[in-house]
């Protein structure tokens, strides 16, 4: 019994070294300067002081946030709409439409991308930070209704009808009572929607203009061209990212504890 | 906005009718099925009114289209007199309780009660230093919302709930919470689907009485959706028995339960024991074998169905009352003894107080009064069909084998398949228009799975009614909705899948024109 329980967290500890390893060796090579990874030149704080104050790194960071930010919220408004229009659609419509918004989830990003540099070819639409957005829009909100939409099949169908019973128009009702019951779709969508934006490389390098960089083609060039990089301070960015995504992520787990406590605490109250 | 302001109430109608439906009907149009089939109804100002059907029968597509959800596909729905039928539902003076509450959850028990006041707006008049009146449309101060939303929740027993969360409140304290949303409203009608539906037994008898309490003290009209003729019987004033989106009978609760119009009601309200009978003369019914006085008339000779109750039935010792039989079981229910007395191959069904024990010899009284005559509803079953190819009928979303000899006196069918006549022409028959009929009894249920034995149509049973000494069926096809009545000694089950097997020789066939030679 014991020497089974042994083995079982030696398996848990393997699996969690073999996913975490390389991420903590990342953030301790970010506390040394060293230009190779692998050496340790002594702890200094330069490559984060870097990070924040050589112009093209900080340029490039602010870019990237930037635009998720931007191509989230656009894709999260789109894709809301869209996922209401599917569902309310009539049945058969429905299911197409449906279909027709899935196969860009599925579909290999290098084909959008080409797609996308070649409808702005043959409009003669130029790169710009526009033809970016646009790109980055069209790759995220597929991924919004797939994550608003199952919020809507759970939703009881009279609460709806329920609104415009007791006086709201349509439009309130959709405000008052469809939005607050979707909304944890409509914000795990956004958060899926940023993230793919933020790493994004593929769709970028092909509507991107030429003197724009975001963090991923900013990386990719810095490794081809490794010389006069700014490469070490990536493992700073790196590190907080990660830093960053980890608080995120606890802080998400503790408030959801305290929900689940203080419900169990208000029943309590009832039984009583 | 200014179409929320509520419109001071017309006066009302000559008849004070609230409500009237007229000429009401549901045709839903992705399957063509028929919800609510032509109907007709007056209600009155203040009344309770209950629409009582199985489900399916179009009681709920009726409210939803009251409440403004559905849309007739035609008919009206007069509001005071006033067509309302294409006003939309938030612009109705209605309020209703849905099935499963639809409280809003993101919202505290006060906020969801408050929720409709908060969207009100009213006609505000003021008057000004020189005497000048004006009006404005405002909202509801939070004041007055507060004391509105109070005293609904002291009307439902839920005071001292406000700030609590709606998903942490019992069956019952939602359902409160949901009536309590739509009676501060002060609507005209209160329209209720299957409230009482998700809870449990004992709750559902409170909430009954506090419900028809409720109706007395607020005074406005309720109509009432149930599958439940016990709910109905109890609260209602007015009963409207539905079934397959027509209303079959409306009345009182006394009035259904005494005077039921056909089988379908008798056996949907309450227990009853239904016969087939004929008249023999002037208020005199044969049934059981034996001919009763009754007080129903209707035509000599004429067959009828013949309703008693349980509680009607008397016992008496052998030979002394009307008809004799045995006892062949009893069963104790609390406060009285349900026992069934076999006579000749007919059960009757008893309700006493005394108990008869199994295989005592009785004899069985029941008194004219008592017994309720109804018109047949089915006595042949009657289709439209045609000859196929192949010299079988179609009719009724199936095809059947069948004699067609009987459309030509005299006349034989050759090698190839024609029809010669008596005076030896011969006469290609397919796609000929034919009446077709079917006796009750003629017709034979079996089990789809039975290969062997291959009917001619299939569908689902949909209705069962025990008549004393066999089951009257009736299947409903899934295509074109046809229905099949049959009279069988054996026991279904609703919705059991079955095939219809007809013999060869029980299918009559009249040409509906003379056939072009």
């Amino acid at each position: 019994m014991k020497t089974k329980k042994i083995v079982s967290y030696a398996f848990l500890a393997l699996v969690l070294l073999f996913v975490y390893a390389p991420i903590l060796v990342l953030i301790i090579f970010s506390f040394t300067d060293a230009h190779i990874i692998g050496q340790w030149h002594g702890f200094s704080f330069d490559l984060y002081v870097r990070l924040f104050t050589v112009e093209r790194l900080r340029n490039m960071i602010v870019n990237t946030v930037v635009l998720a930010a931007l191509a989230g919220a656009i894709s999260t408004v789109l894709g809301t709409l869209g996922a209401m229009g599917i569902f309310y659609a009539k049945k058969g419509w429905s299911k197409s439409l449906q279909g027709a918004s899935n196969i860009n989830v599925i579909n290999a990003e290098i084909v959008i991308a080409v797609s996308l540099a070649l409808v702005f070819s043959m409009l003669a639409f130029n790169r710009t930070y526009y033809s970016l957005l646009i790109g980055h829009v069209a790759f995220c909100t597929p991924f919004v209704v797939l994550s608003v939409i199952p919020k809507l099949k759970q939703m009881d169908p009279s609460l709806y009808e329920a609104a415009l019973d007791l006086g709201a128009t349509p439009a309130k009702a959709l405000f008052k009572v469809v939005l607050p019951e979707i909304l944890p779709g409509i914000v795990s969508g956004f958060m899926l929607a940023l993230t793919l934006s933020l790493d994004d490389y593929i769709i970028t390098s092909f509507t991107k203009p030429a003197e724009f960089d975001t963090i991923s083609t900013y990386v990719y060039n810095a490794v081809k061209n490794t010389a006069k990089s700014e490469l070490p301070a990536f493992r700073a960015l790196a590190a907080v990212i990660f830093a960053v995504i980890a608080a995120v992520v606890v802080v998400l787990n503790i408030r959801a504890n305290r929900k689940t406590n203080k419900k169990i605490i208000e029943n309590k109250e009832i039984k009583r | 906005m200014e179409e929320m302001t509520k419109e001071t109430p017309l006066a009302p109608a000559e008849n004070d009718c609230i409500i009237e439906l007229v000429d009401l009907t549901r045709v839903f149009e992705d399957d063509g099925m028929v919800a609510v089939d032509n109907v007709n109804l007056k209600v009155k100002k203040g009344q309770f009114v209950t629409f009582l059907g199985p489900s399916g029968c179009g009681k709920t597509t009726t409210l939803r289209m009251i409440a403004g959800f559905d849309k007739p596909t035609s008919g009206k729905i007069l509001l005071n007199g006033k067509d309302i039928s294409a006003l939309p539902p938030h612009k109705r003076p209605v309020n209703t309780v849905f099935q499963r509450y639809a409280l809003f959850p993101h919202l505290n028990v006060y906020d969801n009660v408050a929720f409709g006041l908060k969207l009100k707006k009213v006609k505000v008049t003021y008057e000004t230093e020189n005497g000048r009146q004006f009006t404005k449309v405002e909202k509801l101060s939070k004041a007055d919302i507060a004391e509105k939303v109070n005293r609904a929740l002291k009307i439902v027993d839920l005071e001292g709930f406000e700030r609590r969360s709606v998903s942490t409140l019992s069956g019952g304290q939602q359902q409160r919470v949901a009536i309590a949303r739509a009676i501060v409203n002060e609507p005209e009608i209160l329209l209720l689907d299957e409230p009482l539906g998700a809870l449990d037994l004992k709750m559902r008898k409170d909430m009954q009485l506090e419900l028809k309490e409720m109706h007395k003290k607020l005074g406005i009209t309720f109509i009432y959706v149930t599958h439940d003729q016990e709910e109905a019987l109890t609260m209602s004033d007015t009963i409207g028995v539905m079934k397959d989106g027509e209303i079959q009978q409306e009345g009182t609760p006394l009035d259904i339960y005494n005077e039921p119009v056909n089988a379908f009601v008798a056996d949907f309200i309450g227990e009853s024991n239904i016969f087939s009978g004929t008249m023999t003369g002037k208020r005199k019914v044969r049934f059981l074998n034996k001919t009763f006085d009754c007080v129903d008339d209707f035509e000599k000779n004429e067959k009828v169905d013949v309703v008693v109750r349980p509680e009607d039935v008397v016992f008496a010792d052998e030979g002394q009352g009307q008809v004799d039989g045995t006892i062949v079981s009893s069963i104790f229910k609390g406060v009285h003894y349900e026992m069934v007395c076999k006579i000749g191959k007919t059960e009757v069904v008893a309700q006493d107080t005394l108990e008869r024990k199994v295989g005592e010899k009785v004899s069985v009284v029941i008194r004219p009064e008592d017994i309720h005559i109804m018109a047949k509803e089915f006595t042949v079953n009657k289709y439209e069909g045609y000859i196929t190819k192949h010299n079988t009928v179609a009719f009724g979303d199936g095809e059947f084998a069948c004699d067609l000899t009987q459309l030509y006196e005299n006349s034989f069918l050759d090698e190839e398949g024609y029809l010669i006549t008596a005076e030896g022409e011969k006469l290609d028959l397919t796609d000929t228009d034919v009446e077709v009929e079917v006796g009750l009894k003629d017709i034979e249920l079996v089990d789809v799975d039975t290969p062997e034995r291959e009917g001619g149509a299939a569908g689902n049973i949909v209705s069962i009614i025990y008549k004393g000494d066999h089951y009257q069926v009736i299947v409903r096809t899934d295509e074109n909705e046809e229905d099949y009545v049959c009279d069988t000694e054996y026991t279904w089950n609703e919705n059991d899948r079955v095939s219809v097997v007809i013999p060869r020789d029980a299918i009559r066939l009249r040409l509906k024109e003379e056939v072009k030679r």
